[in-house]
């Protein structure tokens, strides 16, 4: 029996010692195979994007010229759209993603706080496509028969900002697709937003009510700055989901290769750009280039916004 | 008390009662306003959802028929229907998850489990949250690149290359937050009987996260079936029928890209019945994995 027993002990510890590196070696280099991933993506995206920045050089970024005819490619104008939807998009969706976390996490009661926030949640899963038909077909007709003939009439002749509310009334353009926009990233910033109030201890909360302090002197005075740093990386979150959102963008933004002072102008974004185009680009060609060339620029953009919010957020990514 | 406070220095707008009363209800008011514009914004949120819905069930319902179903996609006029794309999607995928998965659980059990704090872990989870929020029509770009270019073509399987890229860091998220939540007592119990560690993790860990796992392939799946960028540059779209991986392949988003963006009346209506089935998919995949996590936590 006792022999019995200890054999089998025996026999699992040779092959463990064998079976443990194999598998730890498989799992660390299925994790070295996601660094080669993003590293051999910027490689390729880089030099694929070579032969556009040889030709254009450093004036490629500021260039607003997109002439296929003359072999001329610039990424000003897409660049300028993709920024200006995007940080339009934030301005409009920040205060509304806050209010659906303050609601979230302070005013609905219990029983009402998983149904709303799951529906909210799930504005993040409608695919890009059908936000951008929604838009096309709903929004942007809206837009353009109510909303903007509006604005134009009341906002349009302010000093200072009227002119960025200016022109005819199409329905697409920079200001829909930010409007879009704001809805697609509204999900990712509220639940940020949520999550990090939630972490704010309890007896913070309620010593500053103990003290006679209403609901929003709460969230202002206590719950904000204990989560200002996050709350911040949330928005940074929603921001980078902004820049490289492309078929909703697609569909509403107008495309037209031209910065238009007013926001309701025609524009282009470098996705919208890069879906529209590529079709039309031939393999070798200047013009595939400077697409690919935009591709690697977006990614920088991107990059730089997703790392800030992973930087800020990193509190609450080891809570 | 009325003593102590009035022997107190500083002039607080307690000594003056008129004072204390307005200050106090403007306090309240700002409070209710507040709450007031919290409220409505979301009621916003939830009536732009609501929006989206009623609007692809007004358009998209009359579209749908059994045609849609049976027939391919066919030139305008003709009486086509979305077959070939519904089957093209579903094909890329379930491919395309079913290959990012397997990646993305083992690099989870890395980060988890081998690598919780070195520098090539960190550096890992860094690449993978950079990859799960990165946009995905890169991710197209660079397939493009490295599949589509050298091989002569556009094809299902560049498209399920594009997929499961994306997949990946979904999963990686998943199946590493599941590991974390698992109680270090259950691996000492099994390291205990004398198990070796890869035992532990995929005999006891895995099986214990499992249900957290499946809700993050369930994720990956709804997330994917949407995509629409990454295909555009991969598998292309096909009008014709086609299960051949080596040539290009139809997918409902890019054919409901191509259709709603023409001229023509039945197209549009097409593209309106697939936008519809595509977000009642992703939507009860989404509910689905939510209530599959909930029943276990």
């Amino acid at each position: 029996m006792a022999s019995e027993s200890v054999m089998p002990i025996k026999a699992t510890r040779r092959s463990s010692g064998l079976g443990d590196k194999v598998f730890a070696l498989i799992c660390q280099a299925a994790g070295i195979l996601v660094l080669i991933l993003l590293g051999a993506l910027i490689i390729e995206l880089f030099i694929a994007g070579l032969p556009a920045f040889r030709a254009f050089g450093i004036a490629f970024v500021t260039s607003t010229e997109w002439d296929p005819v003359q072999e001329l490619f610039g990424a000003g104008v897409s660049i300028y759209g993709t920024i200006v939807t995007a940080v339009l998009a934030i301005v409009l969706a920040v205060p509304l993603a806050f209010g659906v976390a303050f609601f979230l996490t302070e005013l609905a009661p219990p029983w009402m706080r998983r149904p709303v926030g799951t529906a909210v949640e799930l504005l993040a899963a409608v695919p890009s496509i059908i936000y951008g038909m929604w838009g096309f077909f709903v929004i942007a007709p809206a837009f353009a028969q109510n909303v903007q003939p509006w604005i134009i009439d009341n906002i349009g002749e302010w000093p200072v900002i009227g002119f960025l509310f200016q022109g005819a009334p199409f329905g697409t353009g920079l200001f829909t697709a930010a409007f879009i926009l704001a809805i697609m990233v509204l999900p990712f910033i509220a639940a940020t937003m949520r999550d990090v109030f939630e972490q704010v201890p309890p007896v913070f909360k309620e010593s500053a009510y103990g003290l006679g302090a209403t609901t929003w002197e709460v969230m202002k005075g206590v719950v904000i700055p204990y989560t200002r740093v996050s709350v911040v990386g949330g928005i940074m979150l929603g921001l980078g989901r902004a820049l490289g959102e492309t078929m909703a963008v697609t569909f509403v933004i107008g495309n037209a290769n031209r910065i238009s002072t007013s926001l309701f102008g025609p524009g282009n974004t470098i996705a919208s750009l890069v879906a529209l185009e590529f079709g039309e680009s031939e393999i070798g060609s200047l013009k595939l280039s400077s697409l690919l060339a935009l591709g690697f620029i977006l990614f920088l953009l991107s990059f730089v916004v997703l790392a800030t919010s992973r930087y800020l957020l990193r509190s609450r990514l080891k809570a | 008390m009325s003593l102590s406070l009035s022997s107190m220095p500083h002039p607080g707008p307690r000594k003056d009662a008129a004072m204390a009363a307005r200050l106090g209800a403007s306090r309240k008011r700002a409070d209710i306003i507040i709450r007031t514009l919290c409220i409505a914004a979301t009621v916003i949120g939830l009536v732009l959802l609501a929006s989206i819905l009623i609007t692809l069930f007004y358009r998209g319902f009359d579209a749908l028929s059994l045609r849609v179903f049976t027939h391919i996609t066919a030139p305008p006029g003709s009486e086509g229907g979305l077959l070939n794309a519904i089957v093209g999607s579903l094909i890329q995928s379930v491919i395309g998850t079913a290959i990012g998965t397997p990646i993305g659980m083992l690099v989870g059990t890395y980060l988890a489990e081998y690598a919780k704090d070195s520098w090539l872990g960190n550096a890992v989870r860094f690449v993978s949250d950079i990859l799960l929020s990165a946009p995905s029509i890169l991710i197209g770009l660079f397939v493009y690149q490295i599949l589509v270019l050298p091989f002569g073509g556009f094809s299902g399987w560049a498209g399920i290359a594009a997929l499961a890229i994306i997949v990946i860091p979904i999963v990686v998220r998943t199946t590493e937050d599941m590991l974390q939540l698992i109680p270090n007592t259950l691996r000492e119990a099994v390291v205990g009987l004398g198990a070796p560690k890869w035992k532990m993790i995929v005999l006891v860990c895995w099986r214990s996260a499992i249900a957290g796992i499946m809700t993050g392939i369930l994720l990956a799946v709804a997330r994917v079936a949407g995509e629409t960028a990454p295909l555009l540059f991969t598998s292309l779209g096909n009008n014709a029928w086609s299960t051949d991986l080596s040539k290009p392949m139809s997918s409902l988003p890019v054919t409901i890209y191509s259709f709603a963006g023409s001229p023509f009346e039945d197209w549009i209506a097409l593209a309106w019945a697939g936008a519809l089935l595509i977000t009642l998919g992703v939507l009860s995949l989404n509910i689905l994995a939510r209530t599959l996590l909930r029943s276990r936590t």
